[in-house]
């Protein structure tokens, strides 16, 4: 080997083991997907056996048929009311305003919940306890406050505003086509703006939860101390099946077809 | 499937390497590094597959299903993380029941690395989300809930780093305002502060301080609002800069794939979310490698 070429392997040896010290890692491609876990999948038999035990416990509370539905009920199935939010504000009024009469020995004049306060659909078939815990999962209770009729229109406010399907019973509420209001009826008489109406509720909405600010205004607020899931536990108990519909009780008018008479 | 790719800069692939991003290996012509991140987000204690006569979701979800993908896919890929971005509590009476023991203890069996807090953490009040703690294997961060004057202080941290492989992934979390979302009397002192200047500054740190070549942002803002000012993870991508990969949670948002989003100083950002309950399993694959850059410092994403 002459020197030229013995410089010349030297040279190129340098060479590479300097470019080999400066290399880095680099950043080069991401991919992306999302796996579905379905029932194509085989479950971990070692979690299976660990979850066994909890899940059988809570079986054995929930699965008894209380009820049953005959079609799927869900908030959103209709644009301002829906099965499920009239299903949820007609049971906490029944529910409630019993107890309610025989502590205060007043009425519930309307009841006001709120849309995200859904968490579940009821799908068609038996209605059981787990059904109210899949609905209602949170442990709020029904709380009634007193509201005047400056709060009462801002709570109408508040809900033509949102445009959510928040549920609501015992009130009816019109808007026309630009969502002017065109009349607010309670318990089937002209909203009053004068006189004070007992509103049924969450605890979690009259402590201000989900923005209704309207409550912080309430005159007196009664703790019925009856959890909203154990309401419709104990409605699914005294009915045999559940047919809650879309109805009128918070619509628009729809300016070409609907002419309101 | 319907892939689609792109080729662009990201933080991570225009950023300069710290020392985790060297080749040190000795002279190998090219040397590869494969990380995989695999995410969940509001499964909200669904720890059962639903139901086969469920009206949206029959027979999808199940964290037995989950934990046995997470291992085939562990056992491809040792180096995985596996993250949630919050809302692991309130949604099926095992909650009711249990208050969050099985949640917090299937996540550790199923290997959790970390995970940040969402809204629906709180419903039992902080107390409660402390009374579930000594079950969690996993890190808790949140950068911008301030702890110190409660009884969580000392047990979430602002940000994690894993090394794996070498390669230093840095993860800060996130969570969403909590005031007119949870009663004040359940998150009690927790104080929330700014999400986009503590990603900044959260992302900065990894970045330039820790060195990490990939920074992952663990958010329960919520994907995106009508009300383009609300802080959410759409909004936080385009006002940042340094993050590599958002995962999401909150809006219940079903992607099919992560999207991608300029940030600040116009690099990728991906932002991911998984909708709820268990339904999917969000995975995301970085590549790194040493091969010499015959033009740009493009990172090709395929989504």
């Amino acid at each position: 080997m002459n020197l030229y070429t013995k410089l010349f392997v030297v040279f190129i040896t340098i060479c590479l083991f300097s470019s080999c010290q400066e290399r880095q890692l680099k950043l080069r491609s991401i991919s992306g997907e999302r796996l579905p876990i379905d029932n194509s999948i085989k479950a971990a038999d070692s979690l299976e056996q660990f979850i066994l035990p909890y899940r059988n416990r809570v079986n054995q509370v929930l699965d008894s048929t209380l009820a049953y539905a005959p079609y799927p009920i869900t908030k959103s199935d209709g644009k301002l009311n829906t099965t499920a939010g009239n299903l949820m504000a007609d049971i906490v009024f029944e529910q409630a305003n019993p107890i309610f009469q025989k502590r205060t020995g007043n009425q519930i004049d309307f009841v006001v919940l709120n849309h995200g306060g859904i968490r579940s659909v009821i799908s068609p078939g038996a209605v059981t306890a787990r059904t109210a815990y899949e609905i209602m999962p949170f442990e709020n209770q029904i709380a009634v406050t007193q509201l005047d009729g400056q709060s009462v229109r801002a709570l109408v406010r508040f809900l033509i505003r949102s445009g959510r399907a928040h549920p609501i019973s015992g009130m009816e509420i019109l808007l026309d086509a630009d969502n002017t209001l065109q009349y607010v009826h309670v318990q089937g008489r002209p909203f009053n703006e004068n006189r004070k109406y007992y509103v049924a509720t969450s605890d979690y909405l009259v402590k201000g939860g989900d923005d209704m600010g309207f409550f912080k205004d309430a005159d007196t607020t009664f703790l019925l101390d009856y959890k909203i899931r154990n309401a419709m536990i104990d409605y699914f108990k005294k009915v045999d099946t559940l047919q809650p519909v879309v109805d009128n009780r918070f619509r628009k008018v729809n300016r070409w077809t609907d002419v309101n008479l | 499937m319907d892939r689609r790719e792109f080729v662009g800069k990201t933080a991570a692939g225009s950023a300069l390497l710290a020392s985790g991003g060297l080749a040190l290996g000795g002279c190998t012509m090219n040397q590869q590094k494969h990380i995989t991140i695999l995410h969940t987000n509001d499964v909200h204690s669904h720890i059962d597959p639903f139901p086969a006569d469920h009206a949206r979701s029959a027979n999808m979800g199940g964290v037995a299903r989950r934990a046995a993908l997470v291992e085939q896919i562990r056992s491809e890929n040792p180096n995985t993380l596996l993250l949630d971005a919050g809302d692991i509590f309130q949604g099926t009476p095992y909650f009711n029941f249990y208050g969050g023991e099985l949640e917090f203890r299937l996540m550790s069996k199923m290997g959790y690395d970390v995970a940040t807090i969402g809204n629906h953490d709180f419903d039992n009040g902080i107390d409660g989300l402390l009374a579930q703690m000594p079950y969690a294997d996993f890190q808790l961060i949140s950068a911008n809930y301030d702890f110190k004057n409660t009884v969580m202080d000392g047990y979430v941290k602002p940000y994690t780093i894993k090394t794996l492989d070498g390669i230093k992934v840095g993860i800060f979390g996130l969570g969403i305002s909590l005031r007119g979302l949870v009663l004040p009397e359940l998150y009690k002192e927790t104080i929330y502060l700014d999400p986009v200047e503590t990603a900044q500054d959260m992302s900065r740190i990894l970045r330039e301080e820790e060195g990490c070549q990939l920074v992952i942002a663990l958010s329960h803002l919520g994907h995106e609002y009508r009300n383009p000012n609300i802080p959410s993870d759409v909004l936080l991508a385009s006002q940042t800069d340094n993050i590599d990969l958002i995962i999401g949670g909150h809006t219940h948002t079903f992607l099919e794939r992560p999207i991608i989003r300029p940030n600040r100083r116009d690099q990728n950002v991906l932002i991911n979310q998984v909708g709820c309950y268990g339904l999917y399993l969000g995975r995301l694959d970085f590549y790194f490698d040493s091969r010499n850059q015959m033009k740009s410092d493009g990172v090709s994403i395929s989504v």
